[in-house]
């Protein structure tokens, strides 16, 4: 148990010191990569702590994005006050999907999330008046102060470890322990007197409020917002990188955003197959290691130990 | 008349629409309901069954010639998906979002091959030009769908219902263990629903190809009407299939005319109210 404060601080004076060492086009990478950390992470809260897989976290993180991008470009409002609108954007999203999917569990809720995701997606898709349409939303959300790449590194970053603390504190409360109950037998906590709707319920829209921040952070770092923020694959990017970096562990996500965002920019500079190799990489994964590739590799060599 | 004329004909494309529907949603609410297993992949085996009948159809002039190519190559890929799926047996989430991976291979496999264009599917010669029917003139080609919409339903159901494979499909919804303690090869039962399943999905790609026209993301967008169906009308049922293809694409239908820009979102309303009051949809049971 001391190696963690001693891991802990590593890895966040290895974060901070990112802009210094590396170049600038790294610096930008990384920003990519701790917004989809909190992406994943926000997923993991639903798809790991509360046993229900989500496919509609793309459409709650690009709410987010659609809102902070509509409301600095086409109607000129602050970029900062921009920010909180995105989040309660993404909020009231959530509030609905959380509504809908809360009394299903396993397949279907996978396949609720699923749809009602996607209506997300069609709605920018045809709302061109408001969403643009295809050709989505462009120019700078981002504040003037943040305008520099190292600025807004740091600012990620800061508000990403404030998230991680507070997914932290969420996960290892009394309330967080009630809901790995719930994943565990949602029978068995409800006859103890739990109400486990209204757990899965708060879990849902405590996932869709850290997805919703990634979403806001998106806008500023990506200054630009099409359907495809909002797409499927943006939620199944989010589920694979869980996946990747092992179900229920929360930080497990960053491990796979930063395998998954390498991996895709390592890709896209060779092919433009870039979905090809998702899809692959999902089937491969779901076959081979469906608990994660961490914890593949865990087990891997904890029997190398062994011998 | 003019504006019962307009709503019959809205009438009309919706019904067309619900048979398009119910040929895609038929299929994947079998395989839901029998195998347990959600084929995401479903949207992409349409569209690919589209892009076939459509290279086809061209090449050979016959549209007869595009839909057998599609029903073939679509059956082909159904084999290899189902081969993938046996290494995933027993655990329901992993075969989902294994389907889900596949689709979106198969989605960048059409973008390769086909490209972003949208294309259609040439009619057939005897289908072309319009038809008289209650005042109104109505393409001919749609109503030979609505046909063969309807003409599925009723083969489906005497399948279900009259036919020692209907019997065994509707005993392994209801408890596949059963079946094959009695001594059934449940497996067999299996195959034969799911070629099932992506024979349908291969017509309506052939058929939908012709009036709705491909494009990439028209697989994502079938897939998510087929959701809707399954979800409203309950895994596995095949009248829950084609009352829940009625209602999305009536509700989408009118939906377009009336709010062009939310048109999907009027399908979510009667969705959200449904939910609300029978979880497993209007047919299904609690798995």
């Amino acid at each position: 148990m001391v190696a963690k404060p001693v891991f802990i601080t590593a890895t966040v004076v290895l974060l901070a010191l990112v802009p210094a060492v590396v170049p600038g086009y790294l610096t930008s990478l990384a920003t990519l990569t701790l917004i989809y950390a909190l992406l994943a992470m926000s997923v993991d809260i639903l798809a790991g702590y509360t046993g229900r897989t989500p496919l509609c976290h793309g459409a709650i993180f690009g709410t987010a994005t659609y809102v902070v991008m509509y409301y600095v470009t086409t109607a000129g409002g602050n970029p900062w006050l921009a920010f909180p609108l995105g989040v309660a954007g993404a909020l009231a999203v959530s509030l609905v999907y959380a509504g809908l999917a809360v009394r299903t569990s396993g397949v279907y809720f996978l396949l609720l999330t699923l749809a009602l995701g996607m209506i997300v997606w069609g709605v920018c898709q045809r709302w061109t008046s408001v969403t643009g349409g295809e050709n989505g939303l462009r120019g700078n959300a981002r504040p003037d102060l943040l305008g520099d790449p190292t600025a807004f590194y740091y600012f990620v970053l800061a508000v990403g470890l404030a998230a991680c603390v507070v997914m932290w504190r969420f996960v290892q409360s009394p309330f967080g322990l009630t809901l790995k109950g719930i994943r565990e037998s949602d029978s068995r906590m409800r006859s103890l007197g739990y109400n486990t709707t209204l757990h899965v319920f708060i879990a849902f829209l405590f996932s869709g409020l850290m997805a919703g921040i990634a979403g806001a952070l998106y806008a500023y770092f990506n200054s630009f917002v099409s359907p495809s923020t909002v797409a499927l694959t943006q939620s199944v990017k989010g589920l694979l990188m869980v996946i990747i970096g092992g179900v229920g562990t929360l930080f497990g996500g960053i491990v796979g955003a930063v395998v998954i965002i390498v991996l895709e920019n390592v890709v896209s500079s060779v092919t433009q197959r870039w979905s090809m190799v998702l899809g692959g990489l999902f089937v491969l994964t779901m076959i081979f290691a469906p608990e994660g590739i961490v914890g593949k590799l865990r087990s891997y060599l904890a029997r190398r130990r062994q011998r | 008349m003019g504006s019962m004329g307009s709503i019959l004909l809205q009438l009309f494309n919706g019904l067309t629409f619900a048979a398009l529907l119910f040929l895609v949603a038929s299929g994947f609410t079998l395989i839901f309901g029998l195998m347990r297993i959600v084929n995401l992949a479903h949207g992409a085996m349409y569209l690919m069954g589209g892009y076939v009948a459509y290279a086809a159809a061209t090449a050979s002039g016959s549209f007869l010639l595009g839909l057998v190519c599609a029903v073939a190559a679509v059956a082909l890929l159904g084999l290899v998906e189902q081969w993938l799926l046996r290494f995933a047996k027993g655990n329901e989430l992993r075969q989902v979002l294994l389907t889900l991976g596949l689709a979106l291979m198969l989605n960048d496999a059409a973008l390769v091959i086909f490209g972003g264009d949208t294309f259609s599917v040439p009619t057939p010669e005897v289908l072309r030009g319009p038809a008289q029917l209650f005042g109104i003139t109505y393409p001919r080609y749609r109503l030979a769908v609505l046909g063969v919409g309807a003409a599925v339903l009723v083969l489906l159901w005497l399948l279900m219902n009259r036919t020692r494979l209907g019997a065994l499909i509707r005993a392994g919804v209801d408890d596949a263990e059963t079946v094959e303690a009695m001594g059934i090869n449940i497996r067999v039962v299996f195959v034969a629903t799911f070629m099932l399943g992506m024979a349908l999905a291969g017509i309506a790609g052939a058929l939908g190809g012709a009036f709705l026209s491909l494009y990439p993301t028209a697989d994502s967008e079938i897939l998510v009407y087929s959701l809707a169906v399954v979800i409203i009308g309950g895994r596995g049922s095949l009248g829950g299939a084609a009352l829940g293809s009625l209602a999305v694409a009536l509700l989408s239908t009118f939906g377009q005319v009336w709010f062009p820009e939310l048109s999907y979102f009027v399908i979510f309303g009667p969705m959200a109210l449904l939910l609300a009051f029978r979880p497993h949809g209007l047919f299904g049971r609690p798995a």
